[in-house]
């Protein structure tokens, strides 16, 4: 057997924790674990499927944050008409954040740098400002889920131990859908893409197109995060699509360490525990995180990943 | 139609075109000539109208206040360029983007420890407090004219700066090519700095400028500074005429769009659809303006072709 790194221990040790969580909070009864752990695992495959566009693809976008709020209203909207099929909810959660991406993307890619950033930004601010003044579904006030997404009798969400384990599993399954497209021909053409896109054009390659499908199937993976945010919350608002959530979704990304699988995890991971324990014991924590933020750049190339001994310039 | 109103929307648009312009130019400048995302713009916003307020109700003098709060707001961009934003030049967007959004939560926490989670608000001197006559019965309020005056007055002086003065021509230099003008000779750090501070004043100005009529705010910076990435994204990167034009535009439409879009909507669909759908609509309207305008010209209007 292939004698693992710091960084495989320290992913084994992770996962391995994730998957007995429940089991550990059902012997202690600590309740507050769980949700801790829940909302951790479902911002994790938002970080994860950004980092299929921002790592890999050197796409920054800075309005990752909208399709966590589009997978939310794809729940709550449908609830509020009492139709609580989940898979009509996850359908429509990715189906609109496909249509969403595509039709943005069309636009974002055609730039390249700081208009990417901006663009990217100002259509999450688009959404987040359409969703504030449809007054019909709560406007700023946001939407209340009372019923959470019905998958059938063999899966119940409302017990929070099936919730945790499908957002878990949808983890997993989201790194190993990762891990194959990273691996591909068309995984390999997005990371040619990123070192140098003229080469890749000259080698015959749409790289438009290319990047195009990333950004949509990034887009699609964090819709349907954010279907499973909406049933772990219970209550959505315009607010979690705010151009800040995206600024949050890339911290973890880069803490973690952009450009390989796992870090956004760990990223996600550090950034919840960090803002669980900093906001119990100072009113003012968020000082704290944005010194915090700016020496990671500042000092920390790499995240957390470099300090686990992976070089980041592979 | 109502032409009061009419008058006095128009102007409301003109007065957010030119607080746009105001934030638009010091980040289009920061962009044209270092490359640098400067997210942390808005909180400069923010922080000029926190020391107005607060000056103002010492000095008991909407006028001192604002003097003091130029320079005071100048001192505070000096120590984020030489702390932060010096250290970042030669580092990638991301970078960029990550330490300003840091700067965010700093500036908006700091101010919550020094004035308390509450607004602040800037008394204005009674004359400028009421109403003026534009011809006939159309009356607007004066402050709002004040704005649109002091706006224009400053939009003029850096045009000068820009086109008229050596360090203007540096400037515009040090957007075309930044390698040449420290090769001829200019230092470019300390250019750097003068164009960040620039910049700081212009957006405190801004938000002094707004805080008598909404009052300082928390996190005040943090929506406007979308648009204003929309006006320079728009008016293309590094150019101040297309802040000016694109900031004017912006604030049009965005204005016109909220009074008007549902009487417009209630021509071909029926009243319940138009009150609906108008108020959305009318909230992605700027987003939509960009969108085409990319999608025709990727760089801007007056954006460098092919950057």
């Amino acid at each position: 057997m292939k004698s693992l790194t710091v960084r495989g221990w320290v992913t084994l040790g992770v996962l391995v924790a994730l998957a007995l969580l429940p089991v550990f909070v059902s012997v202690t009864g600590r309740e507050f674990f769980l949700v801790l752990a829940t909302r951790l695992v479902i911002l994790a495959i938002a970080a994860v499927s950004l980092n299929l566009i921002l790592g890999y693809g050197r796409m920054i976008s800075f309005g990752h944050a909208a399709y966590l709020g589009i997978g939310a209203y794809a729940v709550g909207i449908p609830a509020y008409y009492e139709i609580y099929n989940g898979f009509i909810q996850i359908g429509i959660a990715i189906g609109v954040s496909v249509a969403f991406a595509f039709l943005t993307g069309l636009v974002c890619l055609r730039t390249r740098g700081v208009n990417f950033i901006m663009i990217t930004m100002a259509f999450s601010m688009m959404v987040f400002f359409a969703f504030v003044s449809i007054e019909e579904y709560g406007g700023d006030d946001g939407l209340v889920i009372e019923v959470r997404s019905e998958f059938g009798r063999w899966l119940n969400l409302e017990n929070d131990t099936v919730l945790y384990y499908v957002c878990f599993v949808s983890l997993l399954g989201v790194l190993y859908l990762i891990r194959r497209i990273v691996h591909s021909r068309f995984g390999m053409v997005i990371q040619g893409a990123r070192g140098n896109e003229g080469r890749m054009q000259s080698l015959g390659f749409d790289t438009f197109r290319y990047r195009l499908v990333c950004y949509v199937i990034a887009g699609a993976l964090c819709g349907y995060a954010g279907a499973l945010l909406g049933n772990f919350t219970s209550f959505i608002s315009p607010e979690m699509m705010d151009w800040t959530r995206s600024g949050e979704l890339i911290f973890m990304v880069v803490l973690g360490g952009t450009s390989s699988l796992f870090g956004p995890v760990l990223g996600a991971g550090l950034f919840i525990l960090l803002e669980e324990i900093l906001s119990g014991f100072w009113l003012y924590w968020q000082l704290i995180f944005g010194i915090f933020l700016i020496l990671v750049v500042l000092f920390a190339k790499g995240g957390i990943d470099s300090w686990l001994g992976r070089n980041p310039e592979r | 139609m109502d032409w009061t109103l009419l008058t006095v929307q128009l102007l409301n648009g003109l007065q957010l075109g030119i607080l746009l312009f105001l934030l638009a130019s010091g980040l289009t400048l920061i962009f044209g000539i270092m490359d640098f995302v400067n997210l942390a713009h808005g909180s400069l916003y923010m922080v000029g109208a926190f020391f107005c307020a607060t000056l103002t109700q010492w000095l008991d003098s909407f006028w001192l206040g604002l003097l003091l709060a130029l320079p005071a707001t100048a001192v505070v961009g000096i120590l984020v360029e030489l702390v932060v934003v010096r250290h970042l030049y030669e580092r990638d967007h991301l970078d960029h983007v990550l330490a300003t959004f840091g700067l965010i939560l700093v500036f908006d926490t700091l101010t919550q420890m020094i004035w308390g989670p509450d607004g602040q608000v800037i008394p204005l001197p009674a004359w400028l407090d009421g109403q003026v006559s534009l011809g006939g019965a159309i009356e607007v309020p004066t402050y709002r004219v004040a704005i649109i005056l002091t706006g224009l007055a400053v939009a003029f002086g850096l045009f000068i700066l820009v086109t008229r003065t050596r360090l203007g021509m540096q400037i515009r230099a040090g957007a075309s090519n930044r390698k040449m003008v420290s090769a001829l000779g200019v230092n470019i750090g300390l250019l750097f700095s003068i164009v960040f501070v620039i910049g700081a004043v212009l957006a405190g100005l801004a938000g002094m400028m707004i805080a008598p009529i909404t009052e300082a705010s928390i996190g005040m910076g943090n929506q406007i500074i979308i648009v204003a990435f929309v006006v320079i994204v728009i008016g293309g990167i590094g150019s101040i005429k297309g802040a000016f034009i694109a900031a004017i535009l912006v604030g049009l439409i965005d204005t016109m769009g909220r009074s008007y879009l549902d009487a417009l909507f209630k021509m071909f669909m029926s009243a319940q659809n138009a009150e609906t759908s108008a108020p959305a609509v009318s909230a992605m309207l700027i987003y939509i303006l960009m969108a085409v305008i990319l999608a025709v010209r990727p760089s801007g209007l007056f954006g460098p072709r092919g950057h």
